[in-house]
């Protein structure tokens, strides 16, 4: 089922949670809705289960107005941050809850609803815990639990607020992939709240950037990641670095090297800001020729398989260091030590004009 | 890295760097021990002391006393009306203070807390002054033939007002403290309201409910200066066990008066006792349950 999210807007007195908010959800697809605390991600999803009244706009579910509809008949499914299992009800109750309180009519038998919670249980591969306690179980196993608690009700769409933010990180990492394969042996329409932008790269079908209550980008995770369409959704998916430069007849200006900006050839002076990928960085000993900055390795920080440098420009006012991430053969090539000069070069680079209204171009190198 | 570790010193030289010497632990639990017997324990004993002074007969004699039985059974039926109307009122409030947002809700909270911070007399007399024959609506219930003042509704009212925030106090933090994610889990899930309350909230708060309700049985039953200002001392009438105490205390009917004190002293030591087994269950539901 599709969900249509038409101009909502939301205050909490003077705060705006959601300013005018249009939103699409396909049919079948996992959407994840990444941004900051506070950009309205949160309350956008409530307000999609009706578990909060929008101030203005319309919630639509497979093209029907579900605006006035009560929480109760939406058939969504909900799986809260901290869980909310039922702390007096056992694993196997937490699960029936949703069937057991249907209306007699509709309430399946004693059989069926112990069968539907046994295969529910097997379904998230917590069978044998059906007699414990909310309180007995890992946050992994509750919020396994509270899937199969949203599930139970064969709900239309699935809602996940924040679903691994209170667990540590390796479970995490289980469990959003065990979600991912679950979605797709399921295609229920689904819609999940994240701060964590890894999270909503790795798991969604399309990837939506909330700040301060609007949204900033709507696309697959690729494109927020390779073609981001504001300052804010740079920056705020991944580590990024931040030129100040001048664009001058199709030319980006840092410092005093010049970078090609054919897109930006009608530009008159103006400054922009350039952002690169600490990884879209190419580092050498030695001068090649070119557009080239001089630095100094000021730290060096071997995680894993990458090694992370810091730099800092010489000859240059700001002191902000420069990150720079490279495989860790490059780095023994380089045979680099703090102290040492580099010439770094970036391979790419996305302006940003300073009036950030102008649509915005990507520069490949 | 090289791992480093720094040999501990024996448990005991860690808990002396935070202790007091001996003399000055033994000098505060002495004078708290003292204070305790003297302000708690002896009085307590005195009173079933002097109850029993003059034998069992005496005893058994003053709480079968017709003045004296109509008592315990006014009191019990002050206490049985006063706790169920709080009990309601206690859950009401608390679910409207713990689960919503309004606006008045501090100006709630203050009004639950009035009783508490105004003198039981106080509390009296305003029934007084509005029910009573001078008082607002005193003219009206004379003419219609109803009696509250001096009569057992005035003590019922009275006593309500007292005991409303023995339940509500109990259950606001408690309830605040589970939030609402429960209970919103429950209405995606297709729950009505009542179903709600009973499947969802009621568990959840049922110590926490029968603990105000155990505290404010022993006020309603206790409660001697709003019910003393409302009630009009009418023996065998209006008179509930402290009062009648009071009164036999008055007429230097020591023995007597004692000997019904001592049933609102069981009662206080019963309380106590269920306060704690109270408690006891609420731990042990915070804390985890073995495998069952």
């Amino acid at each position: 089922m599709s969900i249509e999210v038409l101009h909502l807007s939301k205050h909490f007195g003077t705060f705006t949670a959601l300013h005018d908010v249009n939103l699409q959800v396909n049919s079948g697809e996992l959407l994840a809705l990444l941004g900051p605390s506070g950009s309205g991600k949160t309350t956008l999803l409530r307000v999609i289960a009706g578990l909060e009244t929008a101030d203005s706009g319309q919630v639509l579910f497979h093209g029907e107005d579900a605006t006035d509809q009560h929480v109760r008949e939406r058939q969504v499914g909900f799986v809260f941050q901290h869980y909310a299992l039922f702390r007096n009800m056992t694993i196997f109750e937490n699960v029936a809850f949703g069937l057991r309180v249907r209306p007699k009519k509709f309430r399946p038998s004693h059989a069926e609803i112990r069968d539907r919670v046994m295969a529910l249980l097997h379904l998230v591969q917590l069978d044998w815990l059906a007699d414990r306690y909310p309180h007995q179980l890992s946050g992994g196993q509750r919020q396994r639990i509270a899937l199969a608690r949203a599930l139970a009700v064969e709900p239309k769409v699935l809602l996940l607020d924040e679903p691994f933010g209170a667990l540590d990180a390796k479970v995490r990492k289980e469990l959003r992939s065990w979600l991912r394969r679950l979605h797709d042996d399921m295609h229920i329409t689904s819609v999940f709240v994240t701060h964590d932008q890894e999270e909503a790269l790795e798991v969604a079908d399309r990837v939506v950037v909330m700040n301060e209550g609007r949204i900033e980008q709507i696309g697959t995770p690729d494109e927020v990641y390779e073609q981001p369409a504001s300052p804010f959704v740079y920056e705020f998916l991944g580590h990024v670095n931040l030129f100040h430069s001048r664009l001058h007849r199709g030319h980006a200006w840092i410092g005093d090297i010049a970078v090609a900006a054919p897109e930006h050839a009608e530009a008159e002076e103006r400054s922009a800001i350039a952002y690169v990928r600490p990884h879209e960085i190419e580092v050498e000993r030695v001068q090649t020729g070119g557009a080239a900055m001089a630095a100094l390795v000021v730290h060096i920080l071997s995680i894993g398989p990458i090694v992370r440098l810091e730099l800092v420009r010489k000859n240059d006012e700001d002191i902000t260091p420069i990150q720079v991430e490279i495989s860790k053969e490059r780095f023994r090539e380089l045979q680099l030590t703090k102290g040492d000069e580099v010439f770094i070069k970036p391979r790419r680079l996305d302006l940003f004009p300073n009036q950030y209204e102008e649509a915005s171009k990507s520069t490949r190198l | 890295m090289t791992a480093m570790t720094f040999p501990l010193p024996a448990g005991t030289r860690i808990q002396r760097a935070t202790q007091e010497p001996a003399w000055v632990r033994w000098f505060l639990i002495g004078l708290a021990l003292v204070f305790l017997t003297l302000f708690l324990f002896i009085p307590l004993v005195s009173v079933f002391y002097e109850a029993f002074k003059k034998g069992v007969d005496v005893y058994l004699a003053s709480i079968t006393d017709p003045d004296a039985l109509s008592a315990i059974k006014l009191t019990l039926t002050v206490a049985a009306i006063a706790v169920p109307l709080n009990l309601v009122f206690g859950i009401a409030a608390a679910w409207a203070i713990a689960k919503f947002e309004f606006r008045g809700k501090n100006l709630l909270i203050t009004l639950i807390d009035l009783p508490f911070s105004v003198s039981p007399v106080v509390s009296g007399l305003i029934y007084v002054l509005v029910f009573g024959l001078q008082g607002w609506f005193g003219p009206w219930l004379a003419e219609h033939d109803m009696k509250i003042i001096f009569a057992v509704p005035g003590i019922v009212l009275a006593t309500v007002f007292v005991t409303v925030p023995f339940i509500a106090r109990e259950l606001i933090p408690l309830m605040q403290a589970q939030g609402t994610e429960e209970e919103e889990a429950a209405v995606v899930l297709g729950t009505s309201g009542w179903q709600t309350f009973y499947k969802v909230t009621l568990p959840n708060i049922k110590w926490g409910l029968l603990y105000g309700a155990i505290l404010c049985n022993a006020r309603a039953m206790g409660e001697f200066g709003a019910v003393s200002v409302v009630s009009g001392h009418i023996r065998g009438s209006t008179n509930t066990m402290p009062l009648h105490v009071e009164i036999l205390y008055n007429e230097y009917n020591f023995a007597a008066a004692f000997a019904v004190a001592s049933l609102l002293a069981l009662l206080a030591l019963v309380t106590l006792v269920l306060k704690t087994l109270v408690e006891l269950r609420i731990k042990q539901q915070d804390t985890p349950r073995g495998s069952e």
